[in-house]
């Protein structure tokens, strides 16, 4: 897919992602996490870049780095997770080599099947990709999300706003203390439910 | 130097090592848990994006953009439900789950 010097590029970044993919593991403190997770969606999105998906790169980075991280970072910042705490704790992991062995036996069978098998041209294209110079990337993926996925599409609007109905009802609170206006009731007041007229005798007060 | 389908291939599985790997290492903070399985969904975005441009086919990476939604929407919740369980414990340690007696 890729050829002569553009190749450095991908060995660069592709490096860069795994090594900052790393480092949101096995760091302890998790700004740094969230930090390194842009990172690694930053080095993903040039690899995406470099494969040709112009446009889902540049989704990557506004979604992302620019929704999803922050999101990451504002929790990680309003949650005040005790560090020390974590750290203390963090010494004394027990499931530390179990866990790297799910991860190579993973990764080696991963890596073997990519390696035994061979990837043939499948029979039907059902969207080829158009050229460059003739139509953009962003243009051709209107073309067929706008058309042949559009239920697909209305779909995914679904979830997201699912999504959002569904973290703004799991986050809402009522307090308790605060005292708020209720205007229906202001309203609903008439001077014979507000006004109580006592008679006061003379040299007794009430 | 050239880089193939494989290559992509090979990045996208030590991504998807490292999630996995993160996922069981980490008992102490599942914000760190939520963030594996982002990387995890990278490295399945990444394959789609690989195989697209293999095969010159659109559909990979129609597919990638659906992924990206349905990760984003999972990430909005899994922080909600993160906050709404550090307001009734007071942490966020994986152990701390223990509510319901499983």
């Amino acid at each position: 897919m890729l050829e002569g010097p553009v190749s450095v590029f991908f060995y660069l970044f592709s490096s860069m992602m795994i090594a900052s993919a790393i480092m949101v593991v096995i760091s302890r403190i998790p700004v740094h996490s969230v930090l390194f997770l842009i990172l690694t969606f930053l080095s993903a999105a040039i690899l995406f870049l470099l494969a040709g998906a112009e446009f889902l790169a540049m989704i990557l980075l506004l979604v992302y780095v620019g929704a999803v991280a922050v999101l990451f970072l504002f929790v990680v910042m309003m949650l005040d997770v005790n560090i020390s705490h974590l750290k203390r704790t963090a010494l004394q992991l027990q499931c530390h080599w179990f866990a790297f062995l799910i991860g190579v036996i993973v990764l080696i069978e991963m890596i073997s099947v990519f390696i035994s098998s061979h990837f043939c041209r499948p029979s039907v294209i059902l969207f080829p990709m158009p050229d460059m110079a003739l139509r953009s990337n962003t243009q051709a993926l209107g073309d067929f999300l706008y058309t042949d996925y559009v239920f697909y599409f209305q779909v995914s609007g679904l979830i997201l706003l699912l999504a959002m109905i569904g973290a703004i009802v799991l986050t809402l609170r009522h307090r308790i203390g605060p005292r708020r206006q209720v205007i229906a009731r202001q309203v609903a007041r008439t001077p014979e439910t507000a006004i109580e007229v006592k008679k006061v005798e003379s040299n007794k007060g009430i | 130097m050239q880089v193939g389908i494989v290559h992509y291939l090979i990045v996208a599985a030590i991504l998807f090592a490292v999630g996995l790997f993160g996922i069981f290492l980490n008992r102490k903070n599942v914000i760190i848990i939520l963030m594996s399985i982002e990387l995890i969904l990278l490295a399945v975005n990444l394959n789609f994006v690989a195989f697209s441009s293999l095969f010159h086919d659109l559909t990979g990476q129609l597919f990638a953009l659906f992924v990206l939604t349905v990760a984003a929407a999972e990430t909005a919740i899994g922080l909600a439900i993160l906050l709404v369980f550090y307001r009734n414990r007071n942490s966020i340690a994986v152990e701390d789950v223990n509510t319901m007696k499983g």
